[in-house]
């Protein structure tokens, strides 16, 4: 009796790490990679007949554009957005006559927001000759995929990958804000705009992300004269639950929850808060942006949360964008789709000024690049006069939206 | 106040888990097995009813009547597939088809529905109640848990008393080779077990997915692995058992999560269990069985 319990207890154990993984486990990676792998060698061949056989474009050659995000997994709702983001800025590119008489070429591939995965689709691009990179979307892989580029010394550009080891390396640019910017620049949105006073935060102590960005806001509430009266944390494990974590809030009297996690936990979150009839001002930043998209999900639950982002597909600068993008892909584009769009431009923007063509190699491309990219300046979806430093990061203002009516409103 | 309700939510928390245990405790209890499948019936309850109430857009109650079917036939089906021809293996050989069944039972969800979290529409519908001027707010589903674990307890416990399968169940439990003498089919006594686990863990699904409205096709797992914690605290093959460690985990979870950290809430109650099993190896009911050579 006594063995056989030690022994159930010990496979409970095993069974529990594995589940701690949220069964993304490596060898389904492997698995799933192999015909990714054929179906990428099959575009290929594709794209090089049809580059050599009409396509005047295409007598300058074809830069070979890698894409890297979640595609399927709770993240899928980003990395959708990003390949359609790209797809749409390369078609527009192509058509008008392409980069330094260069078309471009794109291949995504999905690593289920995992980083062992990632890695596993930056190899499947490398062997199809990717020469400059659009990913990885979320943080995590993309701190996996920085590091194997960095080695390559290959140029890439995340639109979304908002930690701060994301940019390290000096080949990696980003769109969006790193997680302290946008945790500083959340507390002083929340203090200029007095949203709230005491503030309580809810975050997941085990992402970098999330924990990247309660640090700096922690930090900032307190030059902003915010005071936090809860910090609670969850993990990955325990992501299901929160009403103890609410009720500490609840009962600390907050105004405001500031929630600088993935939209798919705050879908509940804020469920298990209208349960509670606790009704402070929720705030989230970009992770929160899909809360809408989330299958099932009662909208009105979500109404009036704001988050920080730097995009609305409502406001009047985007309407041509989300026009095609609706036609395109049938949904309408949230901010990764427009941080997607940006970046393609970018290094459109950054190719002609350093004006490299397709028959360099990678590394080559990258050192030209590098440089380039600290000379632009774009008008993009998500900032007017982006521009860049050396460090890879991007200087714009950054903006607020409030969900009204099931739709984001600009502050 | 506060601490009333971090207790009800821990004591609705613990009513889940302990709805659950009862399956592992009843499997283990009569086939001396380890259904480590069971966390994953689940998550195929959750996805039934989602299926008819959130898809097709039929009541709640329907909904939780097809689960049930589903689950019982599911749990029948994997009994008589995967563990029947293992009767007479090694334990491991079992404990191991469990863990696969598990796997399978995942992938298939994971192929049919994707991984995208679904938001699950409760099936209670009642209003929440207000005690104390608003100060304390207990959630109707939290209610309603309670009170089906009580329920089910109740229900369960007089069927294996009263009737002549429950006495069957008892005895197979007892000693399987004598049950056989007497005339009892073991077999069937086995099936019918897995068929009443299996529909507990659709009602199980039903709740869970109620209180925390995610589901996917992971759902299931931890739960799962903290019922069966449960069963093991409460004594394993004891129902009043589970009832008591289902309902002390939720407990000592909640109110960890609540007073000490909300990070290592499952830290705690995991060192709780090593606890109880270094004090206590048959866990708090567990009867000592001298197993004769």
């Amino acid at each position: 009796m006594r063995k056989f319990v030690g022994l159930g207890l010990a496979a409970a154990m095993a069974f529990s790490l594995t589940a701690c993984g949220g069964g993304s486990s490596a060898d389904s990676g492997n698995k799933d990679a192999a015909p990714a792998k054929d179906a990428a060698a099959e575009t290929t061949t594709g794209a090089e007949q049809e580059g050599g056989d009409a396509a005047p474009a295409a007598e300058g050659g074809v830069f070979k554009l890698g894409v890297i995000g979640p595609l399927t997994g709770p993240a899928a709702a980003y990395g959708i957005a990003v390949q359609n983001g790209v797809d749409l800025a390369i078609k527009e590119i192509n058509a008008a006559g392409g980069v330094n008489g260069a078309v471009l070429e794109m291949n995504s591939q999905d690593d289920e927001h995992d980083p062992e995965k990632s890695v596993n689709a930056y190899n499947t691009l490398k062997d199809w000759n990717m020469q400059m990179l659009v990913g990885a979307v979320t943080s995590k892989p993309c701190i996996a995929v920085a590091a194997e580029s960095a080695n390559d010394n290959l140029f890439q550009i995340t639109p979304s990958g908002s930690a701060v080891e994301c940019a390290a390396p000096e080949n990696v640019f980003r769109v969006c804000f790193a997680d302290p910017a946008q945790g500083t620049a959340s507390a002083q949105y929340i203090g200029e705009h007095k949203l709230g006073t005491k503030i309580a935060i809810i975050y997941d102590s085990s992402t970098e992300y999330s924990s990247g960005i309660r640090e700096s806001f922690v930090a900032e509430a307190a030059n902003q004269g915010l005071e936090i009266v809860a910090d609670e944390a969850f993990t990955a494990d325990t992501n299901t639950d929160f009403s103890v974590q609410l009720d500490k809030a609840k009962d600390a009297g907050a105004d405001l929850v500031f929630m600088p996690i993935y939209y798919q936990e705050a879908s509940v979150i804020l469920k298990q808060a209208s349960d509670k009839e606790f009704a402070p001002v929720f705030f989230g930043v970009d992770g929160m942006d899909g809360i809408l998209s989330v299958k099932n999900f009662d909208t009105s639950l979500a109404e009036g949360v704001m988050l920080l982002t730097p995009f609305s597909a409502t406001e009047e600068g985007s309407k041509a964008f989300t026009d095609a993008y609706v036609a395109a892909y049938g949904i309408e584009p949230n901010q990764f789709a427009a941080d997607a769009y940006d970046a393609v431009y970018a290094i459109k923007a950054a190719a002609e000024e350093a004006g490299i063509s397709p028959d360099m190699d990678a590394s080559a491309i990258c050192d030209a690049m590098k440089t380039a990219m600290t000379k632009i300046t774009i008008d993009g979806l998500t900032g007017d006069g982006m521009t860049w430093d050396a460090a890879g990061e991007t200087g714009k203002a950054p903006k607020a939206v409030k969900i009204v009516n099931g739709v984001y409103e600009m502050q | 106040m506060s601490f009333l309700s971090y207790l009800i939510n821990g004591i609705s928390l613990g009513s889940i888990y302990a709805i659950i245990a009862l399956g592992y405790t009843m499997v283990y209890g009569i086939a001396r097995m380890l259904n480590f499948a069971h966390g994953d019936i689940i998550m195929v309850g959750g996805f039934a009813i989602f299926t008819i109430v959130s898809t097709m857009g039929l009541p709640p109650l329907l909904g939780i009547l097809v689960a049930v079917a589903v689950c019982t036939v599911l749990g029948v089906t994997i009994e008589r597939v995967a563990y029947r021809p293992l009767r007479g293996a090694s334990s491991l050989a079992v404990l191991i088809t469990a863990i696969g069944v598990s796997y399978l039972l995942q992938n298939i969800a994971l192929l049919i529905f994707g991984s995208n979290a679904r938001q699950f529409t409760s099936v209670v519908t009642l209003p929440n109640l207000k005690l104390a001027d608003g100060a304390l707010t207990i959630s109707s589903v939290t209610i309603v848990t309670i009170v089906s674990c009580i329920l089910i307890m109740i229900g369960l416990t007089s069927f294996i008393n009263k009737t002549k399968v429950g006495q069957a169940m008892l005895a197979v439990s007892e000693d399987n080779g004598a049950a056989t003498l007497m005339g009892i089919d073991v077999n069937r006594t086995i099936a019918i077990t897995f068929a009443i686990g299996s529909a507990l863990a659709a009602v199980a699904g039903a709740l869970l997915c109620s209180t925390y409205p995610s589901l996917t096709p992971y759902t299931g797992s931890m739960p799962g692995i903290k019922a069966f914690v449960a069963a093991v605290f409460g004594g394993i093959g004891s129902i009043p058992g589970a009832l008591i460690g289902g309902v002390l985990l939720g407990v000592i979870e909640n109110l960890s999560k609540a007073y000490i950290s909300s990070q290592l809430s499952d830290t705690i109650v995991f060192s709780v269990l090593i606890l109880v099993l270094l004090i206590r190896p048959t866990g708090i009911l567990g009867r000592k069985i001298n197993e004769k050579v």
